[in-house]
């Protein structure tokens, strides 16, 4: 494309007064992907230049001061209570202007006496400009996003879809190493469960990450993830122990083992320990390990990991914030 | 000689090169039984590209896409007739469609498409062994109940 558009033979072809700078800078303006009025619903259907305009933005957020969301107002609808989720959003509104309303209890609203999903966002979307739900059930943000006229941001469906947590995640990462391309990353923990893992591997794969999956056996990735990061030829192996796997990585991600997953109580036992992140798996780490988990954390890390300089989950929480403020201004169009 | 001993039909549609075995879902899927008209149902019948096959023919009955759709996904293969005038007046293959709307139950009973009232909406996304999607959940599924 370069070459045709004036590098080499080609240069005297093109209009003297024209600045090249200046037109590949048109060009890949033109490119950017537009979010306004745009559902974000799922990690599977963004692009990689669209998770990367997503992250640009998010950067600009940290330093921005303007309220380019006065008079839009938020709806924040929890079908079931996520706190932490359910702030990080009305923080990011508030900061940036915007007003927010919803409910953070179903039981109180018509939703008990038996009104659809469907109709709910019928009337909730002539009260906002955008809409953020969470719900127990997988596909309920897809279904809100087709009732609503107004942008849906999915804050989880069930087992299925977390976007901007992965997107959060992604953020964390590229901050900590100053990119995502060609890292290698350690995901620990409950891998056949986890929406959030799924999404991240998933994502990772954009960026040609290697991956190292530690689980143990009954709670490995599950085989529909590794045939997509297969197809796309993505480097990545299996492991049962995150000693074997740390002192190469870049970035450990690690999640909560749920003891409710074991049918057998002595089955959980037996793997709980095997991954609890402590000082002493971190002695010949790479200076740039960093340690992320997605909180709240039960014993998978220790305390004393806290000020060991490799530990990143407190501020990857924070930087919801920017993630979150930078798709609210996307989708409402007040950044382009 | 004729290929086959179920009588030949004035009018309607034929479906030929059901797999040995499964005639009887066509029917059950299309809700013949319930239909008020006659059908005829040969099975095991030889044929020249299965060993053993099945037909299903419906007199005064155009199927719609819906119900093409639906004898796809059970089987992929048959051959549709529109006869007229006791003759073949077309003749085609039908296809498991890249969408499909309202035509499957997603297994996944924590999907909203089984929780509200909408139609399910499901995408081939492997042809072998058959694997569809659902647009709520994002589930693949290699078994799945037809609506
Ligand atoms: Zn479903």
């Amino acid at each position: 494309m370069l070459a045709f558009l004036g590098f080499g033979k080609n240069q005297r072809f093109f209009p003297k007064h024209l600045n090249l700078v200046y037109v590949f800078r048109f060009m890949t303006m033109g490119k950017q992907p537009s979010f306004l009025s745009r559902d974000i619903i799922s990690v599977n259907e963004l692009s990689k230049k669209d998770i990367i305009r997503i992250l640009d933005v998010a950067k600009i957020m940290e330093k921005n001061k303007k309220p380019l969301l006065n008079g839009k107002v938020l709806a924040t609808l929890f079908f079931e209570p996520s706190t932490r989720t359910r702030l990080s959003f009305e923080s990011s509104m508030n900061k940036l202007g915007g007003k927010v309303i919803g409910f953070r209890n179903p039981n109180v609203t018509s939703f008990k006496k038996g009104e659809t999903l469907w109709d709910a966002i019928n009337v909730i979307e002539g009260y906002s400009d955008v809409i953020v739900i969470r719900h127990p059930m997988e596909g309920a943000a897809r279904l809100a996003s087709e009732a609503a006229e107004v942008p849906v941001i999915n804050a989880g469906d069930g087992a299925n879809q977390h976007p901007t947590q992965t997107l959060l995640d992604l953020y964390t990462i590229k901050k900590s190493q100053g990119k995502i391309t060609g890292l290698k990353v350690a995901i620990a923990g409950d891998l056949k469960y986890g929406r959030t893992v799924h999404s991240l591997a998933h994502a990772l794969g954009l960026f040609n990450c290697e991956l190292f999956f530690v689980s143990p056996k009954s709670l490995k990735m599950p085989d529909y993830i590794k045939d997509d990061l297969k197809e796309k030829q993505i480097k990545f192996s299996e492991h049962e122990k995150v000693s074997v796997v740390i002192d190469e990585a870049d970035i450990l991600y690690a999640t909560r083992i749920q003891k409710e997953r074991f049918p057998d109580p002595t089955e959980y036992e037996k793997v709980k320990n095997a991954y609890v992140i402590d000082s002493s798996l971190l002695k010949k780490v790479k200076k740039n390990l960093k340690i992320m988990h997605p909180l709240p954390r039960v014993n998978e890390i220790d305390i004393s990991i806290d000020e060991s300089g490799y530990a990143y989950f407190f501020e990857q929480a924070h930087n919801g914030i920017p993630v979150r403020k930078a798709i609210l201004s996307l989708v409402l169009g007040k950044i382009k | 000689m004729r290929a086959y001993r179920v009588y030949a039909i004035e009018k309607g549609t034929v479906i030929d090169h059901i797999p040995a075995g499964k005639a009887l879902k066509v029917v059950e899927i299309l809700k013949l039984d319930q239909f008020n008209k006659i059908v005829t149902v040969g099975m095991n019948l030889e044929s020249k590209k299965l060993v053993r096959k099945d037909i299903v023919k419906i007199e005064n009955k155009n199927l719609s896409k819906q119900e093409l759709n639906k004898i796809a996904l059970i089987a992929p293969k048959v051959t549709i007739n529109i006869i007229k005038n006791h003759k073949v007046d077309e003749k085609f293959k039908i296809e498991i469609p890249d969408f499909m709307e309202n035509l499957v139950i997603c297994p996944n009973p924590n999907c909203i498409s089984r929780n509200e009232p909408t139609s399910s909406k499901f995408y081939k996304t492997k042809e072998k062994p058959l694997t569809l999607k659902c647009h709520y959940c994002e589930k693949g599924f290699k078994d799945f109940k037809l609506k």
